[in-house]
């Protein structure tokens, strides 16, 4: 497929400004010296996300996202900046020196996954992309092949969040709990 | 004309246009409706003179009231974050016209995951809310900020496990498919009843939990006038203020349109043809329970903010999940 070949097609025309949003924003998220900046810009990055998985007709995966990560995990993110008194602003701590080490780390990733994506599908255009998934499917698969990973998933969560309760939660002392406080 | 509606782009920009339309023009009749209510239940006469009857022309006036007023950001302001904020509530609001059926053709676009996008796309408003009450440098908009994060992550998840409900029984997350699943759902003889008569509970916490997504009282802690101000829109002034008002009308009634389509049946009454009295049917039922809404502001104290948290956590959440349960049980064994 020729370059003039891949730009004549609409969806890659907004696959690639999309696709460059996300870049360009999560670029931004690591460099913004203002850390609810760097969390809205994680916000720009996700929905952009969500548009790329919608591209590829994976409705549920693109709402999930929407859902749990902007609606939930970023609005925790932002909470707990807030409320934490954590400094916000310009934070000469949030730079540090080691940025040939984190270049390397993150360029060996890149390379190994590209490595691992074109060793695995070539040139092969991949089949079944673009037909959508039906929720329908997927859920059957969670709860019929997926069960066991699934559960599992599940209970390391929930230990998770006991363990953070347990963390938290501030016991009476002796006194107080003998006034019945 | 069928030949200009086959053409995407003519249909796409047309629909824009009609959502264009819609959001303010439900922002004006329902804000209408709330002065005057409002005003009837206190013993008062309420919008009285502009546009010479009613004062029907009162909110339409204080609109172009605001367009004219000088845009005021503070100095201390973070001037991005505060000029996008408003922004991001009204797009989370329109977004969810798109999936509105006010009859079986009358919609924008029926998604397979209608329910879904609606609870994911609304739950984007909490982050410009956040995002106001942060910018403003104000000390009374971020604790409406903050207060209103706190609240819209406690009453989402009873939302989103009310419709759950709704779904296992229609076994269809499409907002159409629920509503024609409900035109052929029988229980008592022939006549085909709502999700309503059954889905009762899931109904009631639907509607406290919308209540509190829509920060109107008693749960109106984020925009609490007589301790905030006004909450996170304190520092707002002119147009910018607009897009909030709009915003927190047109989600009244898109909110009350969903509860409308899940649980009351929608575009659906025995008897009328859904083509033609779709659009009359449902603006009635969603009317009928923005009324309700209004008519809760003037009847119901404001709750305490660890009131408001309990609520949620121990009455709404196990609630709504011994629902499912029920429901699920229901439909496994019948």
């Amino acid at each position: 497929m020729s370059l003039s070949d891949w730009l004549s097609e609409p969806t890659n025309w907004v696959f690639l400004v999309v696709g460059l949003g996300v870049a360009g924003s999560a670029f931004r998220v690591v460099t913004s010296k203002n850390v609810v900046h760097a969390a809205l810009y994680l916000v720009a990055t996700l929905g952009g996300t969500a548009v790329l998985f919608l591209l590829l007709s994976a409705e549920f995966v693109a709402w999930v996202l929407v859902l749990v990560y902007i609606g939930a995990v970023i609005v925790l993110f932002l909470f707990g900046i807030m409320i934490t008194r954590a400094p916000i602003g310009y934070d000469a701590s949030l730079d540090n020196n080691r940025r040939g080490i984190a270049a390397v780390v993150s360029g060996a990733l890149f390379l190994l996954m590209s490595w691992a994506a074109i060793d695995f599908f070539g040139s092969e255009p991949l089949q079944g992309i673009g037909e959508g998934t039906s929720t329908e499917l997927l859920g059957e698969s969670i709860l019929g092949r997926f069960v066991f990973p699934f559960e599992i998933v599940s209970f390391v969560l929930l230990a998770a969040l006991i363990g953070g309760i347990t963390v938290a939660r501030k016991d009476a002392t002796p006194a107080e709990s003998e006034e019945g406080v | 004309m069928s030949d200009l509606l086959a053409n995407f782009w003519i249909l796409l920009a047309l629909k824009l246009v009609a959502i264009g339309a819609l959001v303010p023009v439900t922002a004006l009749v329902i804000g209408y409706a709330e002065l005057k209510i409002s005003a009837h239940m206190q013993s008062r006469i309420g919008p009285y003179f502009a546009g010479g009857r009613w004062g029907w022309a009162q909110l339409i006036a204080d609109g172009i009231k605001f367009f004219q007023k000088e845009d005021i950001i503070p100095e201390e302001a973070d001037r991005q974050v505060f000029k996008w904020a408003p922004a991001l509530v009204l797009l989370s609001t329109v977004a969810l016209f798109v999936v509105i059926p006010f009859s079986p053709t009358l919609i924008v676009q029926d998604l397979d995951l209608g329910v879904f996008y609606v609870l994911a796309i609304s739950s984007v408003s909490t982050i410009g809310v956040l995002m106001a009450g942060w910018s403003s440098a104000n000390k009374y908009s971020l604790m409406g900020g903050l207060r209103a994060a706190g609240q819209l992550i406690a009453y989402e998840l009873p939302l989103l496990l009310a419709v759950v409900g709704v779904i296992i029984q229609a076994g269809t997350m499409s907002l159409v498919g629920i509503v024609e699943a409900q035109a052929s759902f029988e229980v008592f003889g022939t006549i085909a009843v709502p999700y309503v008569a059954v889905q009762f509970v899931g109904f009631l916490v639907f509607m406290t939990a919308a209540l509190a997504e829509l920060n109107r009282i008693p749960f109106d802690l984020p925009v609490a006038e007589s301790e905030l101000v006004m909450g996170f829109v304190t520092e707002y002034s002119g147009f910018r203020f607009l897009f909030f008002f709009l915003g927190e009308y047109a989600n009244m009634f898109s909110m009350s349109a969903i509860a409308s389509t899940l649980f009351l049946g929608g575009y659906h009454f025995p008897g009328l043809n859904a083509e033609i009295w779709g659009p009359v049917v449902l603006t009635v039922k969603i009317l009928a329970l923005a009324f309700l809404m209004i008519w809760f502001r003037w009847t119901f104290p404001r709750l305490r903010e660890d009131q408001l948290q309990k609520f949620a956590w121990k009455w709404l959440i196990p609630v709504s999940l011994a629902n499912i349960a029920v429901t699920g049980i229901f439909k496994v064994v019948m």
